[in-house]
């Protein structure tokens, strides 16, 4: 396949992308500036990290924010996997649509509306707000995440393994645990690293769901900059961006090499057989 | 293992004892998938220490016998039981029984150890020490000693296929299913495995299951034959019975090579039948079932090899029909001969090859004489 790259081709891909990056690469490039004016270039400089590194409420709120992700994307992955499971083994129960679409909901649902029943659960429930809270919103609509990527795995899976497994003695949760796992292992894995990020740089949800004494660094971030722009939160910005990407990349090569490696190995079989 | 022996004389043959209670009991079992029959008012006994074959067409159902036997499928009607107990209720990790599945099913994340030590690790009354042993052992069984470090996708086909027999081995159960356990096998690993199986039965008294699609095998190791149609049993006996006396078209079809020659029934006396089957042909003088009524339409089936060749009409031979040699089908240590009819019909017969080729008595166009005795084929009515 050797198709011409047109001038229009190449035009519209640079577009889009420049479209895409340009504010990100801005502010990536202004987290390097010496000046303390945001909109002036003084030269490269990386003091703006240190300051940041030194400044107690933004230690405060990364320290919550990696607690909520860490707690938040484990027990996201936990009922994703289960729910996962569940939709693609139990077969035709009554309501399995409707619960598969339950399930999925939370992906198109808008922030404000997820936050807002969030917010209106707590209350209810006369929880107090905080960092807990925070931690169930988030779990509640990573979940969705998980479930999607291990049911995509799930759906290939093949099932005689597992009666394999109860034919040879094992209970099945002993099952799931000892064959299924760790044949599923790769995208329950790119799965906590998906809600992990999703979790680090939410903004809005965490909004409806804190309360007083529990600041994550979209919030903050998004509190300082309502009093004006200042390099710190460049730098901090930077760095958030930095380990959303890393999870992203490292959870798609994940499941990517995973397949890759099954294809070959089913390959090898098909050829040796 | 102590189990007293069987004395010699005494044949192996507990389906003809009415006190002997089956280990397996199929009673009017169904199995439907959601308007799909597939399995059909079943009744069957399968005695302990039986090695039992399950023959039948691609989709007749015998996987789905298996599978219930196993527990992952539970019948839509009718009851299965083990050792005399209802076992509907009983979850498949809690049955003694072990299968092999059809797709093998190995465990791609263990090693081929792993995958045979898999089951014994949960049984919970073996140290290590004897775990690997056993693991061993099994190895040893199927000619993979070298191999246990590998992973499933690192061994060949028929390797995969030696390995899921180990694992299904490996916990010695009462009840063994075997799902084809050696269709990716070579002839002559097949034969040793074939060998080793009923060995292993002889040494431990289990009882096999075992889905063929190779009559060969059922005939070698089989102490009984199920052959299966559209999920119902059409005949179930030893395999010199099916072979010698299969009890319809369907089964004299299915199991080795045949002639069927469709007729009625044209004299019965009390020395047996003559059947007209086919204008300008002489009636075929058989033996035949008592209750079967003159004029009655029947199909005589006669296997290749009870069927003489001769280049001269043969003295006092019951039946003899004239042909001219159509084809020769050379298989080594036989040679089967297609030879037509003046009507038309083409019937094979088969000979010994016991001298070369080159002096092979017959070739193509001879005339030649069919003849056979008229106890060498059997009279069907279904
Ligand atoms: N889960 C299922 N849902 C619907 N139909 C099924 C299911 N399992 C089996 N069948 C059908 O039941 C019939 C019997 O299947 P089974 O697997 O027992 O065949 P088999 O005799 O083992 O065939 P083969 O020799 O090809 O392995 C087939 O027609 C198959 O399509
Ligand atoms: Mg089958």
């Amino acid at each position: 396949m050797s198709r011409r790259f047109s001038w229009f081709n190449a035009t519209s891909l640079t577009l889009g992308f420049v479209f895409l990056y340009l504010p990100i690469t801005i502010l990536v490039i202004y987290s390097f500036n010496s000046s303390k004016l945001v909109t002036v270039w003084a030269g490269f400089s990386t003091k703006w990290y240190g300051v940041l590194f030194r400044d107690q409420a933004y230690l405060d709120a990364a320290v919550i924010t990696l607690k909520v992700a860490l707690v938040s994307s484990t027990l996201a992955t936990i009922l994703g996997t289960m729910a996962a499971w569940v939709l693609v083994r139990a077969g035709r129960f009554r309501g399995r649509t409707l619960f598969s679409g339950m399930i999925y909901a939370p992906l198109v649902v808008p922030d404000v509306i997820t936050g807002l029943s969030l917010l209106l659960l707590f209350i209810a429930l006369g929880l107090n707000r905080g960092i807990g809270t925070i931690i169930l919103a988030h779990a509640t609509f990573s979940m969705c995440y998980v479930s999607v990527v291990v049911s995509s795995r799930l759906v290939s899976f093949d099932q005689s393994l597992e009666e394999a497994a109860l034919d040879l003695g094992c209970s099945p949760f002993d099952a799931f645990r000892s064959v299924t796992l760790p044949i599923i292992a790769p995208a329950v894995v790119s799965g906590w690293l998906l809600s992990f990020t999703l979790s680090l740089d939410d903004l809005v949800i965490s909004t409806f769901a804190s309360g007083p004494s529990a600041t994550t660094l979209p919030m903050k971030i998004y509190s300082q900059v309502r009093l004006g722009l200042n390099p710190e939160i460049n730098a901090l910005s930077t760095i958030l961006i930095s380990l959303v990407t890393i999870g992203v990349i490292a959870s798609s090569l994940i499941s990517k090499r995973a397949s890759v490696r099954r294809q070959r190995q089913e390959q090898q079989a098909l050829a040796q057989s | 293992m102590t189990r007293p022996d069987p004395s010699p004389t005494t044949v192996f043959a507990p389906w003809d004892d009415p006190d002997e209670p089956p280990l397996i009991r199929f009673d009017n079992v169904t199995k439907r998938f959601g308007d799909f029959t597939a399995i059909s008012g079943l009744t069957l006994d399968i005695y302990a220490r039986e090695f039992f074959a399950l023959l039948g067409p691609s989709g007749c159902g015998k996987t789905t016998l298996m599978r219930m036997l196993a527990g992952f499928e539970t019948p839509s009607e009718g009851v299965i039981s083990l050792g005399g107990q209802d076992i509907g209720p009983v979850p498949p990790n809690k049955r003694p029984v072990n299968m092999m599945f059809q797709s093998y099913a190995l465990f791609p994340h263990l090693s081929v150890a792993d995958n045979i030590a898999f089951g014994l690790k949960r049984s919970g009354n073996m140290t290590r020490q004897q775990i690997s042993a056993r693991v061993d052992e099994m190895l040893e069984l199927v000619q993979l000693g070298k191999f246990g470090k590998r992973k499933p996708h690192q061994i060949s086909g028929g390797q995969r296929q030696r390995v899921a027999l180990a694992r299904a081995l490996a916990k010695a159960p009462k009840l063994l299913l075997l799902d084809e356990p050696l269709a990716a096998l070579d002839k002559k690993l097949r034969a040793e495995t074939q060998f080793e199986l009923m060995d292993i039965q002889e040494k431990l008294g289990t009882t096999f299951v075992i889905v063929t699609h190779d009559q060969e095998e059922a005939m070698t190791v089989a102490s009984r034959v199920a052959v299966m149609d559209h999920g119902r049993l059409v005949q179930v006996a030893t395999p010199e019975r099916i072979y010698e006396f299969p009890n319809s078209r369907y089964v004299a079809d299915f199991i080795g090579e045949v002639n069927l020659l469709d007729g009625a029934v044209l004299r019965k006396t009390k020395a047996g039948l003559t059947i007209s089957w086919a204008e300008g042909q002489p009636p075929i003088a058989a033996q035949g079932p008592e209750d079967l009524q003159k004029g009655a339409n029947c199909t005589f089936a006669i296997r290749p090899e009870k069927i003489t060749i001769s280049s001269d009409k043969p003295e006092g031979c019951a039946n003899a029909l004239s042909g001219r040699v159509l084809d020769i089908g050379y298989l080594g240590n036989i040679s089967t001969y297609h030879v037509e009819l003046a009507n038309g019909q083409v019937i094979k017969a088969q000979m010994a090859n016991n001298r070369r080729l080159s002096r092979r008595a017959f070739s193509w166009d001879d005339e030649v004489w069919l003849s056979f005795t008229d106890s060498a084929g059997v009279v069907l009515t279904a």
